[in-house]
């Protein structure tokens, strides 16, 4: 029998980073900016909260921790991180006017690099055998259950289980769902995003809202490198190790059609899909298990070519997503 | 009095630079990102910056054996570079060049595995450049197919057809795996060598510089003196434009699109049939995504992209030199990467616009 029980409350922990992503992503896109440098940028956000909560762990060996500054440094230093790489998209897009691929997949590749070198420089000043830090101590006040999780039964484990930034995620998805679709700071968003020149001509200080926006988006996409290491990995830091959910998160955004609260839902399918294939009867079959891997970027590819054969207006990408705004251009 | 006052900087839009300030204002980027790059180093190393340059230079080009691979780095890479020139120029954001890479790897490896024993070698090697060619061409279409029908949003799209051929190839790695257990596909048809790319002179790389290069001079022909080249600009530039003036846009980009990834797949034969005689999910090594700076940094220019594929393979080769040298870790190279990067991105800025200062009051009179 398929273990329902069992899947589900790991499926929510796949989609907790990727949900994180997707909603920074949305409305980092909702202001015109297409940053592919989430990836990137979510390796950042992770070291950084492993670099701050290394520090921590070691300014006071031996003693206990203060579980308040044991969560509250590694969150700082991790939303330092990741908006430091949402100003730098930024200047080069939004002040310079670069172009926007380009400019996200260099980010992309120095943010993995910085991940990989501050981790692989932590490992080595650790001395362990293993490749990896452990942060095992800051992990367990990231971690932290509701208390009476385990007296619930099935449901304790499907809905209470999770460490707060799950919770967290959930809510930060939420709110931008409302802030994009019922406030005028929304609506100013979006209008930045379809026609920056209307925007414009209304009034709206375009490079204001692509700042705020690429920065809050990245702030949070940040949080889901925080969350997969402090929580998924149970503080265990080792390279490469976070993979490519970034472009996972990104599909994603793709997949609910720039809906931040549709992606609470979806990011839990899709992280369903991507560990589908360790609750799937394959037996000896390991190559199988390859073709599962790919369920989730094949779900998003008809996605996006269901939604342009519809020609439905509000499912369409923004529409100057990846354009620089020049108020001079025509 | 007039109060409002005019802002500090007003932006407007260059006409055009001439090529030569365009590349100063480049080249000092470059010596710019070069400074920081040792700055950074010097604060992680305590090492001298002339050290540190010294390392990264016998890094690239040390030894022979060096240099050739250098050689075969920047092949490879220009390759793809070159193959998503055309795609770009017609402003369809191929992303895909890694997953195309990676399908055309794996034709010829089929080819190499299920028809090692069945054919001469010199037949194989036919028939595995065409199945690369057509593998990657195929890959490249899909997109292209829904692009030019419906519009779909091809960056994303692209996007996505990587980690689906990067999946396909983990699947088949499995199935040949050998030995069985290990994971991996090992050399293929290691004692007889049936399939491998014939070597030149005794040079391993030699064969892949010299398509390559031939592929460059086609490609700077075609872009620029050829009827396609030129209809693929149009579309480029306005869509709506090339259909007045009779262009079957959908046409230009399929045909395109089947060219870049046709290219695409001759990257992975080199890669598969050429040097590596294996496959992996990693044997394009995220080329796909570098390919893409180095196509824009050079504006799409086949002969700059020489140059540009040079500086990034330059820069990975010293990079990991130096992090031997010094005990670094090897993910050094791809920060200093991307602070170079970073530099080249944003100087573009400079040369396409024109800063002017808000002048005193009494000038602006004088001036008027």
């Amino acid at each position: 029998m398929f273990d329902i029980v069992g899947f589900i409350p790991r499926a929510v922990v796949q989609s907790i980073p990727l949900l994180y992503g997707s909603t920074g992503e949305t409305i980092t896109e909702k202001a015109g900016n297409l940053n592919l440098g989430i990836p990137g940028i979510m390796y950042v956000g992770g070291i950084s909260g492993v670099i701050g909560a290394f520090l921590y762990e070691q300014s006071c060996k031996g003693a206990s921790m203060n579980g308040f500054l044991a969560v509250a440094i590694p969150m700082l230093f991790c939303l330092v991180g990741s908006l430091l790489m949402g100003l730098l998209y930024c200047l080069l897009t939004v002040t310079l006017r670069a172009n926007q691929n380009v400019t996200g997949l260099a980010m992309t590749t120095f943010g993995v690099g910085f991940g990989n070198f501050f981790g692989g420089s932590l490992i080595k000043l650790t001395g362990s055998d293993m490749p990896s830090i452990t942060l095992s101590q800051t992990s367990l006040f990231f971690s932290r259950k509701l208390p009476f999780a385990e007296r619930l039964g099935w449901f304790g484990k499907i809905f209470l289980s999770y460490g707060f930034l799950a919770y967290l995620a959930i809510v930060i998805a939420f709110v931008c769902a409302y802030i994009l679709k019922r406030t005028r700071t929304g609506l100013h968003l979006r209008a930045v995003g379809e026609n920056p020149a209307t925007a414009d001509a209304a009034g709206i200080n375009i490079t204001r809202h692509k700042y705020i926006a690429t920065c809050a988006g990245s702030m949070i996409a940040g949080l889901g490198g925080l969350y997969y290491v402090m929580d998924y990995a149970c503080g265990i830091w080792s390279n490469d190790a976070f993979g490519d959910r970034g472009w996972l998160a990104i599909a994603l955004v793709i997949f609910t059609l720039w809906r931040p609260n549709v992606s609470v839902f979806a990011s839990i399918l899709f992280g369903g899909l991507y560990i589908l294939y360790l609750f799937m009867p394959t037996g000896t079959n390991l190559a199988v298990k390859e073709l599962y891997k790919m369920l989730p970027y094949v779900v998003t590819i008809l996605v996006l070519i269901a939604v342009s054969m519809r020609r439905k207006k509000e499912n369409h990408p923004p529409e100057s997503l990846g354009v620089a705004y020049f108020r001079e251009d025509r | 009095m007039n109060k409002s006052r005019a802002p500090l900087i007003h932006i407007t839009k260059r006409k055009t630079m001439p090529w030569y300030c365009a590349w100063g204002v480049r080249g000092a980027a470059i010596v710019a990102a070069l400074i920081a790059c040792a700055v950074v180093t010097m604060f992680m190393t305590g090492e001298n910056p002339i050290a540190i340059y010294a390392a990264m230079l016998k890094g690239a080009f040390g030894t022979t054996r060096k240099l050739w691979i250098l050689g075969q780095n920047i092949a490879i890479l220009l390759c793809i570079a070159l193959a998503l020139v055309p795609a770009f120029k017609m402003r369809f954001w191929n992303l895909g060049g890694e997953g195309q890479v990676l399908i055309g790897g794996l034709a010829a490896a089929a080819c190499m595995i299920c028809l090692g024993n069945r054919l001469p070698s010199g037949l194989l090697i036919a028939v595995m450049t065409l199945a690369s060619i057509a593998a990657g061409a195929v890959w490249a279409l899909i997109p292209a197919v829904f692009k030019a029908k419906w519009g779909t949003n091809e960056t994303l799209f692209t996007l996505m057809m990587n980690y689906v051929a990067t999946q396909l190839v983990a699947y088949f790695v499995i199935i040949w795996e050998s030995p069985k257990g290990s994971g991996k596909i090992g050399i293929i048809n290691q004692t007889t060598g049936i399939g491998w790319l014939p070597q030149i002179g005794g040079q391993k790389y030699l064969l892949n510089i010299l398509v390559v290069a031939m592929i460059t001079v086609i490609m700077y022909f075609y872009m620029n003196y050829s009827k396609h080249g030129y209809e693929i600009s149009v579309v480029g530039e306005s869509e709506r434009t090339a259909r007045y003036v009779g262009i079957k846009v959908e046409r230009v980009i399929l045909r395109t699109l089947l060219l870049s990834g046709a290219i695409c797949g001759v990257a992975g034969l080199l890669l598969v049939g050429g040097t590596d005689h294996t496959i992996t999910t990693t044997v394009a090594g995220g080329r796909g995504f570098t390919a893409v700076m180095v196509a824009w940094l050079a504006k799409f220019n086949p002969v700059g992209m020489v140059f540009t594929s040079f500086l990034i393979v330059f820069l990975g080769r010293g990079a990991s030199e130096i992090t031997t040298i010094f005990g670094l870790n090897h993910s050094y190279g791809d920060i200093l990467t991307g602070i170079i990067l970073f530099f080249i991105i944003g100087c573009e800025f400079f040369i396409n616009y024109r800063l002017n200062f808000r002048k005193s009051a009494g000038k602006e009179a004088a001036n008027v």
